[in-house]
């Protein structure tokens, strides 16, 4: 298993610089400036040079690459074209609140679309299958804006239970902390309650009609312990690998609700980035999400070995 | 199970009690949501408004216009002007401070006014007529002149960007094409740095020490007294949600909320719309002098005929209480407005704009219009001069994109073919716009002047003069000569203004009337 770990380790390093060189190309093949963007509307196209010629933009493309990728190579992404800072400190700032926000959601979406999911294989055909499958309907087909703004005006404009935006670090208090990240949980959950609870059904069903799950309700084992401890943990590799897309879809949902819901994480500072097209923070950040699913992809697969003794690799 | 219920219990303990905490606070803060999120510090370096905004807030200048416009004495305590109008001698008043303490001097001064010069249009029009700056003593300094010149007064007390603000000497002297990196200024508020995450908030508290003149505050001019401890301005980017927190009481105040919203808004017994009639705006549509088919000056005639303001603004904004018909190219209700020999423009006469392409030999070239998508005040001008100048019988290509890729596109100079433009149509705010210097497009000293590159010696020679001139009747009347001569060049158009209303909640008072939004003299009353 080890030689495998590592063989996968080695192939990160191709996919990330397939991915550095296509963000960076696509960054510079799309029709914008940002040293007129920097300069504003006043500025004169002397300005406007002298802004581009001050952050190496004038200088050849692949010049630009070589520069850029061999400062990456010994950890230093830039500094950011708007802040004054680097990016691996804005990325610093920024990482607490997605990182709460993608754990919250994640640990919210389990909590919830697990236990509906067995219920609704143990149930099935009953009403609570039908409304499992439903919700999941529901949650697939509605986009994640959508649902934040259904429910930003439900728990926050008018039972006035929750804050409307804005969140607040963990070191500044449990409670607001808390409050702050109720909401745009749920709406990036509803998706991940949609997908894992789908899924947990449909593996659990086919679970369920094995021999040892028969031969355990036999042996007189009660029906909660035949669920969870037998038919769950047989049925968990499909769940597992769903829970692992579901994290990787996660990268692009942040973005999405951050915007909507002020939070100053790492969604927010891409879109921000992305509109003001500062090049050394999108080409981190995109660096950073591709890292991530490469290894959440890597430690789904190790799962598996988890779950079921009998994969090897 | 047993612990994990255990657990669960004491989670949602947690959780409850954090529900019932309410955050405790003596300060008073009024929390803000600007046009947008700053992320560059440097007033001089760029012209970005909520930079200009920002300057505002931590910096002061000697000179300031009030709420009519008049120039008025703000960090001087007076000012001469000797006999021949070509010395003029500043005395800043007693008792300004930096925020670090060290009182603001003459020597402060001179290189702040030297490093606002090299980068603002204005300012280097004005040392164009500049001999020397010198400092007679610690509080006074003269300004010589080579011959004299009504920019001097104009240019110091400039509201918008770049405006010049005074820094410390060792700050000012920074190289103008390279950023501040210190942030010590002299005004009402003091910027507090490591408070400052771009993306989230931007944190400003009161300058204790800060000496506002006696006057009651006017415009930018007069007493700045900062009536809240602290200032937080709010990086929330969708507009609904900025609606939503205002109503909430999550914040205090939008500094401009979508038009299409302030319905929402108006049924709210809690918020106040406040119309500012100096936060005014004006639509302008800017052609490109160096391509086919605007560098023939009768095929940008035609313009002027085809268009209507109607049209413009019932499409962006579409509420008469906000936009106003005005062909004054310096905003109607100001110093130089004015609309003579505007009758027969911008009437949507589509014959004689045939007539006009006819006699200037259109040939049917397309014209590239860059359509803006993704600020709503912008995004319905392009389709609307589209359907207008296809009406007068031009063919429109136009091409749709973000903001920031018009921005970034309107500064090439290539062929429409190769990448560049033929027009593309923005918004000017008020305070830059008031006169025939500081209007960025009627600049039209060719290579040298703002994209669209108008080449015209007769327009450079009347925004000379305006320069020398110092009398304000002789000031109006080359003013109405730079419009009639717009008119025939088309260095730009102007197709409608608008006013950009503030939302406040009920309890902020004091809110000025003035060309920026500047937040001394705003209070929140219980």
């Amino acid at each position: 298993m080890y030689g495998y770990l590592l063989r996968r380790l080695l192939g990160t390093i191709p996919v990330m610089l397939v991915v550095a060189l296509f963000i960076f190309l696509m960054l510079r093949l799309t029709p914008s400036d940002p040293a007129a963007i920097i300069a504003g509307d006043n500025a004169t196209s002397e300005q406007v040079a002298q802004i581009r010629s001050q952050l190496g933009l004038d200088r050849p493309m692949v010049e630009q690459f070589f520069i850029w990728s061999g400062k990456v190579l010994t950890g230093d992404f830039g500094e950011s074209f708007f802040f004054k800072k680097t990016v691996a400190t804005l990325i610093g700032e920024r990482i607490e609140p997605t990182l709460s926000l993608s754990l919250f959601t994640i640990v919210l979406a389990v909590l919830i679309a697990v236990p509906l999911g067995v219920l609704a294989a143990h149930r099935q055909g009953s009403w609570i299958d039908r409304m499992v499958m439903g919700f999941s309907v529901m949650g697939f087909s509605m986009p994640s804006f959508v649902v934040g703004y259904l429910l930003i005006y439900l728990f926050a404009v008018w039972l006035d239970w929750l804050p409307v935006q804005g969140y607040q670090r963990i070191a500044e208090g449990l409670g607001g902390w808390v409050r702050g990240l109720v909401l745009p949980s749920l709406t990036l959950a509803v998706i991940f309650v949609a997908l894992i609870a789908r899924m947990t059904r449909t593996s659990m069903l086919e679970v369920l009609s094995e021999d040892y799950v028969r031969t355990a309700r036999a042996k007189g084992q009660s029906e909660r312990v035949v669920l969870f401890r037998h038919a769950l943990r047989n049925a968990a590799v499909p769940i597992v690998t769903v829970i692992g897309l579901g994290i990787a879809l996660l990268i692009g949902g942040v973005v999405v609700t951050e915007s909507v819901f002020t939070i100053p994480g790492l969604g927010r500072l891409t879109v921000d980035a992305v509109l003001a097209r500062d090049y050394p923070v999108i080409q981190a950040v995109i660096l950073l999400f591709s890292f991530v699913y490469v290894m959440i992809n890597l430690a789904v697969d190790m799962t598996y070995t988890v779950l079921d003794p009998r994969i090897r690799y | 199970m047993h612990v994990l219920r255990k657990a669960i219990l004491a989670a949602a303990c947690t959780a409850g009690l954090a529900f019932a905490a309410a955050p405790a606070s003596a300060q008073t803060t009024l929390r803000a949501v600007m046009h947008s999120d700053l992320k560059i510090l440097d007033p001089i370096w760029t012209t970005a408004y909520i930079v200009r905004n920002h300057g505002y807030m931590i910096y002061d200048t000697l000179l300031a216009q009030d709420e009519k416009g008049a120039v008025k004495p703000q960090m001087v305590e007076k000012y001469d002007v000797s006999a021949d109008n070509k010395t003029y001698t500043f005395t800043l008043r007693d008792g300004l401070v930096w925020h670090d303490g060290k009182p603001v001097t003459s020597e402060d001064c001179i290189p702040s006014i030297k490093r606002w010069a090299a980068k603002d249009a204005l300012g280097q029009k004005m040392m164009s007529f500049v001999e020397s700056i010198d400092a007679v003593d610690a509080k006074t300094f003269t300004i010589k002149l080579k011959e004299p010149t009504g920019l001097v007064l104009l240019g110091l007390a400039k509201p918008s960007s770049n405006v010049p603000f005074m820094m410390p000497k060792r700050v000012a002297e920074t190289d103008p094409n390279k950023q501040i990196e210190d942030f010590t200024g002299s005004g009402p508020f003091v910027f507090a740095k490591d408070e400052w995450k771009p993306g989230d908030k931007t944190v400003y508290v009161k300058f204790d020490k800060y000496k506002p003149r006696a006057e009651p505050a006017s415009g930018l001019a007069g007493g700045k007294v900062a009536k809240v401890d602290r200032v937080e301005w709010r990086a929330i980017s969708d507009a609904q949600q900025a609606i939503n927190a205002l109503q909430k009481g999550e914040i205090d105040m939008i500094e401009q909320p979508s038009h299409d919203l302030l319905g929402s808004l108006k049924k709210d017994a809690n918020i106040q719309i406040v119309v500012s009639p100096m936060l005014k705006a004006q639509y302008v549509f800017r052609p490109n002098h160096l391509h086919k088919p605007f560098d023939n000056p009768k095929i940008r005639q035609a313009l002027w005929y085809a268009f209507n303001q109607e049209d413009f603004l019932m499409a962006t904004i579409g509420d008469e209480n906000y936009i106003k018909v005005c062909k004054a190219l310096f905003i109607c209700d100001t110093p130089f407005g004015s609309t003579k020999g505007t009758d027969d423009i911008l009437n949507s006469n589509m014959k004689k704009a045939q007539e006009l392409l006819k006699e200037g030999g259109y040939d049917g070239t397309p014209v590239v219009l860059m359509h803006s998508t993704d600020l709503k005040v912008l995004t319905n001008l392009a389709p609307v001069a589209k359907s207008l100048m296809e009406k007068a019988g031009f063919k429109v290509d136009m091409q749709s994109s973000d903001w920031q890729t018009v921005v970034s596109r309107r500064a090439k100079k290539d062929p429409p073919s190769a990448g560049g433009w033929n027009a593309f149509l923005t918004a000017w705010v008020t305070a830059d716009v008031m006169n025939p210097v500081s209007t960025g497009y009627l600049n039209s000293s060719c290579d040298k002047a703002l994209f669209g590159w108008p080449c015209d010696e007769t327009m450079e020679k009347l925004r000379d003069d305006f320069a020398r001139a110092s009398d304000p009747a002789k000031q109006k009347e080359i003013a109405e000569a730079v419009q009639k001569r717009n008119i025939e060049i088309t260095a730009e158009i102007p197709v409608g203004e608008y006013v950009a209303p503030v939302a406040l909640r009920k309890n902020v008072k004091g809110f000025l009337t003035a060309p920026v939004p500047v937040l001394w003299n705003v209070e929140i009353t219980k």
